[in-house]
Parts: structure tokens; C-alpha cells; sequence
């Protein structure tokens, strides 16, 4: 394990190498980049094997509410609306936490498109009401989990 | 079910990722980062590609590959809503309800002009 401080990104001082890049925006080390897909590729796939552990563990028909999606994502939105201020607006810069724990653990946990199918089939059985409500109970909670991380966040850092 | 599977699982979800990133990072780049186009379009193409395999009607092994593990952590659910709370707090309303909208009707769009293609093959 290399030591936390070597991974941080420096902003470089004005000049024709990083002059024109604005303070805030994401700086990565050009020679971190193998780094920075590897950690998406294992948070990616500790994500995707929870999230596809839970849907074998807990099948549905149809018409059932799809409690493996919704609570991955839902959990997948808080646990990146919490790591994403965190690291944007807590921690110095890393090379590799931001894609580790968001691009691939939150990415590879929560789905769109098993969502969008599982909405499908609730049409196609007419189960209009159960369509509606995983709907908007899916952006209702999947909003205020990022909502509630970020200012969970923002209030220890007001704190200290 | 066996530890190789599981294990395959895992590896195609990292890949997924990894496709994830670079796309968003492509069309990113290329149309700006006003509205959050990237994850969209990363999202409504692996809603047709679920909707395709789920016309296919797939083995159990096989829709666990390729459906669950590969197109499900292709697109994300985490970071749409993320863009979405973040607009929002620009007070960029219009764009946040449009990222919401959009995204559904295409999404739920995408997943059925798949399903059907996927049962006529």
C-alpha cells in the first residue's frame, strides 16, 4: 500500500503546463491514469458483485417491488453523494479515491437500465400504480440520499 | 452456482466501469459539461442493450453475464442522481427536471424498442 500523501494531486503553479486549468476542477497526474482505471475497475466490480449477490439472494416477479434495485440504488446515492463532497470539498485531491469509491464502487452498485426494464414490465403487466410508485420513490429517495449526504458532510466540516 | 460465475461476475462488472467512464469522459468532452449528457447517454444505451437481452430471453447464467453484471454496472442510477442534486443546487431547475424526465421517457423508451428487437431475432 503507497503511502496516502504520495497520491495526491498537486495543482500546478501558473504556467505553460497547468496555467490553464481553473482551481477546483479535477486534476489528475497524467501518469496516475493506469491507476485511475484500475481503481474503477475494482470498485466496479466489488459494486456489480453486491448489487448482482443481492438480486440473485432476493428474486421477483414482475409485479413485486424490486427491493434489490431500489435499495442498491438508493444506497449506491447516498454512499456517493457522501464520497463525492467529501472529497471534493473535505479531503486534498486523490489520484485514485474518486474513481475507486465513486466512478466504481456507487457506479458498479447501482443500475439504471435494470431499473428502466423493471419499469418496462410493470407496464406491460399493467401494473400502472406499482410502475408510478418505483418511479417516483426511486427519485424521491435516490434525491434526498444525496441531498442528506452532502449536507451531512458540509455541516462536520462547518463544525470543526 | 459455481465460483467461477461469481468471479466473472466481478470482472465483467469492473469492465463495465471502466466502459462507463470512458464513454461519459468521450461524450463529455465533446459536448461540454453544461448538462450532464455523458451519463445519458450512457444510461439509455444500456437500457436498450437490457431491453435487447431481455427480448432475447436468456438462460439464467447468461442474463446474470450479461444483463445484471455487464450492462447493470455499465449505467448508473448513483451518479444520475447525483447530477441531478447538483443542478438543482445551481438553481438550474429546468436542467435537473430534464435530466429527471428525459432520462425516464428515453430510458423506458430504449428498454422497449430493445425488448422488441431482441424478440424478433
Amino acid at each position: 500500500m503507497p503511502d496516502p500523501a504520495a497520491e495526491v494531486a498537486v495543482p500546478s503553479p501558473p504556467g505553460p503546463a497547468g496555467g490553464g486549468r481553473a482551481a477546483g476542477s479535477r486534476l489528475v497526474l497524467p501518469r496516475a491514469d493506469w491507476q485511475e482505471v484500475a481503481a474503477i475497475f475494482a470498485g466496479g466490480a466489488l459494486g456489480t458483485l453486491a448489487r448482482a449477490g443481492l438480486a440473485e439472494a432476493f428474486p421477483h416477479s414482475a409485479t413485486a417491488w424490486p427491493w434489490p434495485t431500489f435499495g442498491v440504488n438508493i444506497v449506491a446515492a447516498f454512499l456517493l453523494g457522501y464520497f463525492v463532497t467529501r472529497l471534493q470539498e473535505r479531503l486534498p485531491l486523490s489520484s485514485y479515491r474518486r474513481p475507486l469509491l465513486g466512478t466504481g464502487l456507487c457506479g458498479g452498485l447501482s443500475t439504471f437500465s435494470t431499473m428502466q426494464v423493471e419499469i418496462l414490465k410493470m407496464l406491460s403487466a399493467h401494473a400502472w400504480g406499482l410502475a408510478v410508485g418505483y418511479i417516483a420513490a426511486s427519485i424521491v429517495a435516490g434525491y434526498a440520499a444525496i441531498h442528506l449526504a452532502t449536507a451531512l458532510v458540509r455541516r462536520v466540516r462547518v463544525r470543526r | 452456482m459455481s465460483i467461477l460465475i461469481w468471479l466473472a461476475v466481478a470482472l465483467i462488472g469492473g469492465a463495465g466501469s471502466i466502459a462507463r467512464f470512458l464513454i461519459d469522459g468521450a461524450i463529455s468532452s465533446a459536448v461540454g459539461r453544461d448538462f450532464p449528457f455523458g451519463t445519458m447517454v450512457v444510461n439509455i444505451s444500456g437500457a436498450v442493450i437490457l431491453g435487447l437481452l431481455t427480448g432475447l430471453a436468456l438462460g439464467h447464467d447468461e442474463a446474470l453475464l450479461a444483463g445484471t453484471a455487464a450492462v447493470g454496472s455499465y449505467t448508473t442510477f448513483s451518479t444520475w442522481m447525483l447530477e441531478t442534486q447538483r443542478l438543482a443546487e445551481e438553481r438550474q431547475y429546468r436542467k435537473a427536471v430534464v435530466n429527471v424526465v428525459i432520462s425516464l421517457v428515453l430510458g423506458v423508451a430504449a428498454a422497449a424498442a430493445g425488448r422488441l428487437i431482441g424478440a424478433q431475432l
